[in-house]
């Protein structure tokens, strides 16, 4: 079949060779990302195995419809282009997964058609052939729905409460037996499949790939909002899984390599994620935490008479006595866009010769690395973004720290409570600290749905307001007491 | 190739990605998780094949969606991560 403009004056190994290049310097690329320095270096070196990739594929291969691919090339780089510079920050997440998304149904859609292909130009399909597509289009597919509905819920256009499990359970089971069933019937009938005309039989595949998005949907939409790190690094595993089970339809070897390397990156993201939040995968994914409405009564109790409320004047001359400040940002600086604030409070800060970092935790925010993504943004150095296991053996030496919208990620009941939904979770000890500044809208719960004994402690105070609107406050206050 | 070929790379590479991948420091997770995003759409080198093998309609019609959904996440990805990590640069002075 390769009969393209390269295939007739070179060896057939040439192919191969430029698809180990491709390889290599996708595993380059991704070396180069283990440091900040070269980072941005690793992300062109594996965009290079990519256009490397591209380039020797079409000329290898005979294009018989060439309008077809360039027009297709042409829209999807259009459209790829103009969302990643349209995009802002802090839509960053949701775009991420729509663009996981694309790239497992383009491994659905191509493990469907190979196989129309391959049927027509060889007249027989192999049972590898019928297994590898199965498989690939069930997990392009799933991936494809999932990080729709995932998207949906990080933009706002699909409620984002988790819903209570056991519901859909019954539901998910029936998904996913219907695209096995598909794929199975697809498998057992391989060889009577080369006789049959191809109308008779593609409709399974189709059923696959229906009843699979239909799954997809169905194991996202439950899942609430700060469990969302979880699934999209989980989808992203499923993106890269989808891509290498296509490279086994299609017998490519750079496709195998690629695929897996992103399946193995997703994957360990997720354990990172689910470690994090003490949780495991199966809890995330069919727990549904958050769900009941227990503890309003208790949080009553423990709030009661122990709230001390503070003003930006007040914190503004702790800080002026601190000589080490640490800041700890979750969703609420996300979702306020106050992380421009923060930066300059924290500019501010390092100026005057205070001691100031942040302390990150790895679920804040609703990808991994939100809160480092964020602040790079907004010019923050790297340097200065610290992980709990960094940061958390030196609170007990800090003199202030500030909370700016997070909640659970500081709850002391996750090491006190071993009845609470987050019973082990690693938490920044925060209350460690000589003094801890809450910044938040209101008392209402984090996403566990539980009260925090952090903010009746007698070292807490709460500065109630807008994330944004409070650190621009104590910026300017900074700016005036310390001229 | 054979099967047994295509598994032997799939296991390997499972392994270099572990060894790469546990080394990448939380910093660097986002626009990790968007440039390995921009690689799964490696799968375009398949749609790319099949939506110019014009074998059948049906091929070709399904070949061309999965090329425009595939180079939407590799030009995406690889876009976003970049901006995303010269931020990192210009942070680490």
């Amino acid at each position: 079949m390769a009969t393209g403009i390269l295939a007739e004056q070179v060896p057939e190994q040439t192919l191969q060779l430029t698809y180990l290049v491709a390889g290599i310097l996708f595993i380059q690329g991704l070396r180069d990302m283990t440091h900040p320095r070269t980072a941005t270096r690793g992300n062109l070196i594996s965009s290079g195995g990519m256009f490397l990739a591209v380039i020797v594929t079409v000329l290898w291969f005979e294009i018989l419809s060439p309008i077809v691919l360039a027009a297709g090339l042409l829209v999807g780089g259009a459209v790829g282009a103009f969302l990643a510079v349209s995009v802002e920050t802090t839509e960053m997440p949701q775009l991420v997964g729509l663009f996981n998304g694309f790239g497992g149904g383009a491994s659905a859609v191509v493990a469907g058609a190979e196989l129309i292909d391959v049927l027509e130009t060889t007249g027989s399909l192999s049972l590898e052939l019928t297994i590898s597509a199965s498989i690939a289009g069930i997990i392009g597919a799933v991936t494809f729905s999932g990080s729709l509905v995932a998207g949906g819920k990080l933009h706002g256009l699909v409620g984002d409460s988790p819903i209570s499990p056991n519901a859909g359970h019954v539901v998910k089971i029936v998904f996913l037996g219907a695209a096995l069933a598909a794929g199975g019937y697809l498998v057992i009938q391989t060889g009577a499949l080369d006789q049959a005309p191809i109308t008779d039989w593609f409709p399974a595949y189709w059923a696959l790939v229906g009843a699979a998005l239909l799954l997809g949907i169905a194991l996202v939409v439950p899942i609430g909002g700060a469990d969302m790190p979880v699934v999209i690094a989980l989808l992203n595993s499923y993106s890269g899984l989808a891509a290498a089970t296509t490279g086994f339809v299609l017998n490519n070897s750079v496709l195998i390599i690629a695929g897996t390397l992103v399946g193995a990156s997703g994957m360990i993201l997720t354990v990172i994620m689910c470690d994090s939040m003490n949780r495991s995968l199966a809890n995330v994914l069919f727990g549904g935490l958050g769900a009941g409405d227990s503890g309003s009564d208790d949080m009553a109790d423990i709030y009661e008479g122990n709230i001390t409320e503070t003003s930006p004047e007040e914190v503004v001359m702790l800080l002026e006595t601190a000589n080490r400040v640490v800041i700890v940002p979750g969703y609420g600086m996300a979702v306020a866009q106050a992380q421009h604030a923060v930066a300059e409070l924290v500019e501010l800060l390092d100026e005057h010769g205070v001691d100031v970092e942040f302390g990150i935790h790895p679920v804040a925010g609703r990808m991994p690395g939100h809160m480092n993504a964020l602040l790079a943004e907004a010019d923050v150095p790297y340097d200065k973004m610290r992980e709990l296991e960094e940061v958390n053996p030196n609170f007990s030496q800090t003199d202030l720290v500030i909370v700016t919208g997070a909640n659970d990620v500081v709850n002391p009941r996750a090491k006190e409570d071993d009845d609470s939904p987050i019973a082990g979770m690693p938490i920044l000890n925060v209350d460690e600290a000589r003094q801890v500044i809450v910044n938040k809208r209101s008392l209402s719960a984090g996403f566990a749905g539980i009260a925090n004994p952090l903010f009746a402690r007698d070292n807490t105070s709460m500065l109630f307001g807008d994330a944004k609107d409070s650190m621009q406050e104590l910026v300017n206050q900074y700016k005036e007491a310390t001229e | 190739m054979t099967f047994v070929q295509n598994l032997t790379l799939f296991v390997l590479s499972a392994f270099v990605g572990y060894e790469i991948i546990t080394k990448i420091p939380t910093n660097l997770h986002t626009p990790l998780m968007s440039g390995a995003n921009a690689i799964s759409g490696i799968t375009l080198l398949g749609s790319v094949v099949v939506a110019g093998s014009g074998s059948t309609t049906l091929a070709t019609a399904l070949g061309f969606l999965a090329v425009v959904m595939a180079t939407i996440n590799v030009i995406g990805g690889y876009m976003v991560s970049h901006f995303m990590l010269s931020e990192f640069s210009k942070g680490g002075r």
